[in-house]
């Protein structure tokens, strides 16, 4: 297992490398110059455009532009925003946290939700169930987040008032976070409530976020199961009399999680790109919201370094879910 | 650092027994986060809101509500015969914040000037390049020009030594760039090592103190009891960072927040049909124009850019485009600015004669391009559909249109060309509330091949306005820029298409808001009823 670990630590450095140079190299191609940006419709002189592109290095070639950026990050600077002039690695750190706590809940949501759907579904094939559970995972799957979010707001917090319409907790609340995630600095406050917000707080947002990883998982989970509950094994288990519940929760899920947790993996990627979204319409202060504005802006430094930052991120996902594969299925675990 | 230094300061402040759950908690829902907290870093209105309204002090203020200039930090001026010098007598007794990193040990002074303004004027000083110190707006307010030497008098009297007369300098002096930040604030964070501080845990002598910020989310500030002026009403002001608008509309609805801006224009009626919410609106100080290239044949001729002019129908615009949250432009100055000129009349919509006028000028197939921005600003929400609307209508005259764009920034820097094929929508919204900064920066002729598209360079009209930069009072001003702009009007260097509203959306128990003309949200004199 440690060697298998190692060896996929190795094929990070590469990745790396190929992250810092497409990172460095597509916000460069986008059209539009941060200098010119930044100026507005005010418009500046030759002379300060001159001044502010030697200020930014832009003014040097490209290859050193690149190399001293790579050095940069070799040593843990992913330099300073073009825009609030503060370092990159300040501001990812800042507000990650966020992000990582609704992708969490979300995803929570999303697997409590869709793994069951996806095995009531599989058991019933053809029937009711399935066609209903499957149907709305399609709708789920289809629906623009954007649009499913504000009915959420207008229905649950705008008409019923049971949920907050936006951000992460009452403003009557306040607090160090230490964390960055709230639910554990409201805990850690011993302020009365303030648990109960954040709670409150986050439910619309996980769910809009977890509702494409949900019909993903109930899908993917159902089909799995399918394949599953046709092998041989399971016949036999059924002939020996084992009961349906034990056939279906312990024989067949456990071995149709492979590919479902594989999917769980790929859905980090779903869910921090679904996040940008999310973000901008629960006012929640997370990385997407963050990086589609520096996009716009052109803020050169934030969109590598955040870039980079996310890479390695689902990198680390991806090897996590690598290694779960070992703790479900010992056949992997042995190789 | 920035996240220890925000703990460090909540800390403090909790440990002070500040709490919002006070009655006495305005919210402002705003639209986007600040880009930092030092307004002489950057120029987006977003930024000023959280930073130099609640926070700093200028040596001369807009009123609330106007665009008149009143005393501030500085009591008193007086402008030399020759206008080349400036002095300012400064007010007395005035504190400086305190934070967790700094306590003020001497009141507000000349130094604090001098260090203001040197630190953005000169290269060589300490705080230049601090926090990656671009100082946009005072480099294009021509500030590094105009401002020879800025001298210390005594401790409560500075002279700014001009390089040239200036009538709009007083005024300058009122933006936001020109907030007084302490210069024994910045000496103590240098030497501590940490000279950003100034930008990230700010310290002014403002109505509000800031108490703590977390990115994208949440704005603390509580009010400041030793505050010079009047005080502020409430004792904390929170700005919960709502980017969407439809959000926001949520949110005063449901009473998460007080005060918001910028609702989408499809809401504003059923917003005011709501019990729960009051509706406020202004005229913006702004202007969106479709601004010709008038080095270009034909539209070199004055005679074919009325024509054009003519042929839109600005009614339309205002209907399609601005929901109705706008008004026609006839000047290229918005209604609410001192020496707007009424008795300019608009061009008519008439095809028919726009087309005779054409002929009669000899043009005819003509192709033309209109430029759409890819954004939306104040001053134009939607620049494909205006575009659109212009397309028709040109062609009801048998002007056949192609409508282009680019990438903001690539269509700002193109739009700049002296050669540029094609006519530019394109807007500005004022900073400092005098006519010199519409009628110079859009249409002088140093503005060529930069913030003037139009590339118009008219002497009769370029006249007037360097005379009237250079007279001492309103007075005497008004008439030159009145005369600018029959002139404009007459040679028709764009078409101007309108000023938009601004909308506030508040909730009932807010009480003493008044919407800025310059733009900003000011809440030192709002209070809320029980």
């Amino acid at each position: 297992m440690l060697n298998y670990v190692l060896t996929r630590l190795l094929t990070f450095v590469p990745t790396f490398i190929g992250v810092t140079l497409i990172s460095f190299g597509f916000i460069r191609v986008l059209p539009g110059d941060p200098i010119v940006v930044m100026a507005g419709e005010r418009g500046l002189t030759d002379e300060r455009y001159a001044e502010l592109a030697t200020q930014f290095g832009f003014d040097r070639p490209l290859y050193e532009q690149f190399w001293e950026y790579l050095t940069g990050v070799l040593q843990g600077d992913l330099g300073n925003s073009f825009v609030t002039k503060k370092p990159v690695w300040d501001e990812f750190f800042a507000l990650f946290p966020a992000t990582l706590e609704l992708s969490l809940c979300a995803m929570i949501f999303a697997v409590v939700i869709g793994l069951p759907a996806g095995v009531i579904a599989a058991v019933n094939r053809g029937k009711f169930y399935d066609r209903a559970l499957m149907s709305t995972a399609l709708i789920g799957y289809s629906m623009p987040i954007f649009w499913w979010a504000l009915l959420l707001i207008i229905v649950f917090s705008g008409n019923l008032q049971w949920t907050p319409v936006s951000g992460r907790i009452d403003l009557i609340y306040y607090f160090p976070d230490p964390t960055g995630f709230m639910l554990i600095d409201s805990i850690a406050s011993g302020q009365k409530g303030a648990f109960g917000s954040a709670v409150r707080h986050l439910i619309l947002p996980a769910i809009v976020l977890g509702t494409i990883p949900l019909a993903v998982i109930a899908r993917q989970t159902r089909s799995a199961m399918l394949e599953v509950l046709g092998e041989d094994y399971i016949r036999t288990a059924r002939a020996k009399g084992l009961a349906p519940g034990r056939i279906n929760g312990v024989h067949a899920l456990r071995n149709a999680l492979i590919p479902v947790i594989t999917v769980i993996g790929l859905s980090v990627g779903t869910l921090l790109a679904g996040a940008i979204l999310t973000e901008t319409i629960f006012s929640w202060p997370g990385i997407g919201k963050w990086m589609v504005d520096s996009i716009f802006r052109r803020d050169y430094p934030v969109v590598q370094g955040g870039l980079l930052l996310i890479a390695v991120a689902v990198m680390i996902v991806n090897l996590t879910v690598d290694m779960l594969y070992g703790v479900i299925n010992p056949k992997i675990r042995k190789r | 650092m920035l996240f220890k230094h925000t703990i460090s300061l909540g800390l403090l402040m909790g440990a002070l027994g500040a709490s919002v759950a006070s009655a006495q908690s305005l919210v402002y829902c705003s639209e986007g986060s600040p880009e930092g907290f030092d307004p002489a870093l950057y120029t987006a209105g977003t930024t000023f809101d959280a930073s130099s309204h609640p926070l700093y002090n200028r040596l001369t203020e807009f009123r609330v509500g106007t665009t008149e200039v009143i005393p501030a930090l500085a009591e008193s001026w007086e402008v030399s015969e020759d206008g080349m010098t400036v002095t300012f007598n400064l007010r007395q007794g005035v504190q400086f914040h305190s934070n967790d990193m700094f306590t003020p040990s001497r009141d507000f002074n000349a130094e604090d000037v001098i260090f203001t303004f040197n630190r953005q004027k000169n290269d060589d000083h300490p705080y230049n390049g601090v926090s990656g110190g671009t100082w946009e707006y005072f480099d294009g307010m021509s500030m590094p020009d105009l401002v020879a030497s800025v001298d210390k008098v005594d401790d409560y009297t500075v002279v700014f030594n001009l390089s040239r007369p200036e009538a709009p300098f007083i005024a300058n002096m009122a933006m936001d760039f020109a907030s007084i930040v302490s210069a024994e604030y910045g000496d103590a964070m240098m030497a501590a090592g940490t000279p950003e501080m100034l930008n990230q845990a700010p310290i002014g002598t403002g109505p509000f103190a800031f108490q703590a910020y977390q990115k994208d989310a949440v704005i603390r500030y509580l009010r400041n009891d030793n505050y010079w002026g009047d005080a502020a009403r409430v004792e904390s002001l929170i700005f919960a960072i709502t980017p969407d608008a439809s959000v926001r509309y949520q949110k005063v609805q449901a009473g998460e927040c007080h005060v918001t801006a910028y609702p989408n224009p499809a809401d504003i009626q059923a917003m005011k049909d709501a019990e729960d919410i009051v509706v406020m609106e202004q005229e913006g100080l702004n202007v969106g124009y479709l601004a010709y290239n008038t080095t270009m044949p034909p539209y070199d001729n004055a005679n074919v850019r009325r024509a054009l002019n003519m042929a839109i129908d600005k009614q339309a615009i205002i209907d399609v485009v601005f929901q109705g949250s706008g008004q026609i432009a006839k000047n290229p100055i918005p209604p609410t600015m001192w020496s707007y000129n009424d008795a300019v009349a608009d061009d008519d919509y008439n095809p028919e004669m726009a087309m005779e006028m054409l002929a009669a000028e000899g043009v005819e197939d003509l192709n033309m391009k209109i430029w759409a921005m890819p954004v939306q600003r104040p001053y134009n929400p939607n620049a494909r559909r205006m575009a659109e609307l212009m397309q028709e209508d040109f062609a009801k005259i048998g002007v056949t249109v192609e409508i282009v764009s680019y990438e903001w920034g690539e269509y700002l820097s193109r739009s700049r060309e002296l050669d540029r094929d094609g006519a530019i929508l394109l807007g500005w919204t004022g900073d400092n509330g005098d006519p010199d900064n519409f009628m110079a920066v859009l249409l002088g002729c140093d503005g060529r091949e930069n913030s003037n598209r139009a590339q118009w360079c008219h002497q009769p009209f370029e006249d007037l306005i360097q005379q009237a930069k250079v007279l001492p009072t309103q007075e005497e001003r008004q008439p030159l820029y009145e005369q600018a702009q029959v002139i404009f009007k007459e040679q028709a260097p764009w078409a101007t298409i309108a000023h938009s509203v601004v909308y506030m959306t508040m909730r009932p128990e807010v009480d003493g808001y008044v919407v800025h003309p310059l733009g900003g949200h000011i809440f030192n004199q709002v209070g809320l009823s029980e």
